[in-house]
């Protein structure tokens, strides 16, 4: 890199200020909804994918099933509001602690299996989820539930029907949550029994990090903050159904996020959001129907390009041209 | 005594490894576990230190029954255990390696001191704090190993093949700074293939066949017997 010296602690503060006020400005010089849509987009997958990496990128427990956390989020404040007309940020909170309580459910038997089994055995929770919320008809079965619609606006009701910029400032707050609770595991002591575990589960054990636990708590922050993603969707597109918060793809789309821009890294789940959200909604936008599946053609060849010449990600592709 | 393991039965699935396998350790000790390969050596160290559970058998440490506890707990007793293949976390800094060592609250109280310690027994923690564990020598690898293991304070710490693929040179700096670690205060229980190495280091041995304990005895017995010989070279 061509800055040296002083120089470069200066750009290492200045450039993710920049970066936030560019960030904040945003919606202010673009004001039509295609453009903020896309940035929600990025903000809310950028969000699922670094709640993700907590437990498969520093943890290494590769989840295949994190939309079972995504779908009790959006079903837990959207069952709310019609049973109780409670307000969707205290569903927001309610779905996080019923995702926290999910996930140590599935997290004891699932976590004595490792590697690919406990992948596979995370594809197997999330479809028993799926069919057990398709069959449960008290909660809109396969014809899914409709958030009541409510006008106007509201700050309270958690609906923005005029302008899509307080989603954008909600999401926004969401990915910067979840990257905070990052950077925070990141430098404590919790984080390194993470990579631990990671490395070498015997050999953590051997040093006495108690490994169920730390497993436990890993999946637990990972599922809240995926929980309030979930939320944030039912209130985005007022309509939720096992097929859109429950689905296998949706697991493996926060997966793939994750794993082009930088498995356990800080920044690299928000990386590959950028890259493949647009990626996705560009190809529905200039293809329409016909070009469908274009998208997922080419988040295969990402992630086999990825796995053959950089298993860090994009940002460790970034990481080996700093260093030469 | 300081460990006691008697009548270990133990299974790896449906494979019966350990046959009524006994141990024990004096406090102060240095202590060879020898055997052929496959004899059962790492599955009882491993049962010892809560990695794997017993099927059978009592295990006392210093006068506590600890068989069947979670590794965890057990480390906190103060029973620290060296994995065969040094098992460092290899992306991460050799001095983040060797503070998670330091994982129960009563280490962490005293971690700088220990560190210190660790450090002056092994300056190639200081030497290279910074580079990742990978790619140090094996040498070095079983060094930050064992300062790893250190780094709890035991009371007694298990070694599994601390020569492991080490030149010869090495091997003697281990050596000595094995009995230095055990002048320390720290008890000693190691396995070993090479049986003239092991027992020139330790005190006493105890020799598994085929998961059962077959011998045991002071090293300078243990050398001139014939019973190793057979043991180790058939017959």
């Amino acid at each position: 890199m061509a800055a040296a010296g002083p120089l470069r602690p200066f750009l290492a503060r200045a450039v993710p200020l920049l970066l936030l006020g560019a960030v904040a400005a945003f919606p202010l010089v673009f004001t039509k909804p295609f453009p903020r849509h896309l940035m929600i987009m990025i903000f809310l997958y950028g969000a699922l994918a670094t709640a993700w990496n907590i437990l498969a990128g520093y943890c290494g427990q590769i989840s295949l099933g994190h939309a079972v956390f995504f779908g009790i989020g959006a079903y837990t404040s959207t069952l709310l509001i019609r049973e109780a007309a409670l307000s969707p940020w205290l569903g927001m909170l309610a779905g996080a602690a019923i995702a926290v309580v999910g996930s140590q459910l599935i997290g004891y038997p699932v976590f004595r299996l490792r590697g690919h089994y406990f992948a596979i055995a995370t594809i197997a929770v999330g479809e028993i989820i799926q069919a057990l919320v398709i069959n449960w008809d008290w909660a809109g079965g396969a014809r899914g539930l409709f958030v009541p619609i409510k006008r106007p606006d509201s700050f309270v009701n958690f609906q923005f029907h005029e302008s899509k910029a307080v989603y954008y400032f909600i999401a926004l707050g969401l990915l910067l949550l979840a990257l905070g609770v990052t950077r925070w595991i990141e430098g404590s002591r919790r984080g390194y029994f993470f990579r631990a575990i990671r490395e070498d589960q015997e050999a953590a054990a051997s040093l006495g990090v108690h490994v169920a636990r730390e497993k436990h708590w890993a999946i637990a922050v990972s599922a809240a903050l995926t929980a309030l993603g979930g939320t944030f969707y039912a209130q985005y597109v007022f309509f939720i159904d096992p097929e859109s918060v429950f689905p296998l793809s949706l697991s493996i789309l926060i997966c793939l996020v994750a794993v082009l821009g930088g498995v356990g890294t800080l920044w690299g789940p928000l990386v590959g959001a950028a890259v493949l959200v647009p990626l996705s909604e560009g190809t529905r936008v200039w293809l329409g129907g016909g070009g469908k599946a274009l998208d997922l053609l080419i988040y295969g060849a990402l992630i086999v390009l990825i796995a053959v010449f950089q298993p860090g990600g994009l940002v460790g592709l970034a990481g080996r041209f700093r260093r030469t | 005594m300081m460990l006691e393991a008697r009548g270990l039965d133990v299974l790896l699935g449906d494979y019966q490894v350990l046959w009524g396998a006994r141990l024990s350790v004096a406090a102060g000790e240095i202590v060879a576990l020898l055997g052929p390969n496959g004899s059962g050596k790492s599955t009882l160290m491993n049962t010892i230190s809560g990695l794997l559970r017993p099927q059978a058998g009592q295990i006392l440490f210093q006068g506590r029954p600890i068989a069947g506890l979670p590794a965890h707990r057990i480390v906190g007793e103060g029973l620290s255990h060296v994995l065969e293949r040094r098992r460092l976390f290899p992306f991460l800094s050799v001095r983040q390696n060797v503070l998670l060592g330091a994982y129960s609250p009563a280490a962490r109280a005293t971690r700088d001191d220990q560190l210190d310690w660790v450090s002056d027994l092994f300056p190639v923690i200081r030497q290279r704090a910074d580079q990742l564990a990978h790619t140090l020598s094996g040498g070095e690898q079983q060094m930050v190993a064992i300062a790893r293991g250190l780094m709890a304070r035991p009371r007694l710490l298990m070694v599994d093949e601390p020569f492991l693929g080490l030149a010869p040179r090495v091997v003697d700096q281990l050596t000595e700074v094995i009995r230095a670690i055990n002048r320390g205060g720290v008890t000693v229980l190691l396995i070993e293939q090479n049986v003239e190495r092991a027992l020139a280091l330790a005190h006493r041995g105890y020799v598994l066949e085929s998961g059962r304990t077959v011998l045991e005895g002071r090293s300078e017995d243990l050398l001139r017997s014939a019973e190793v010989r057979r043991v180790f070279l058939g017959g």
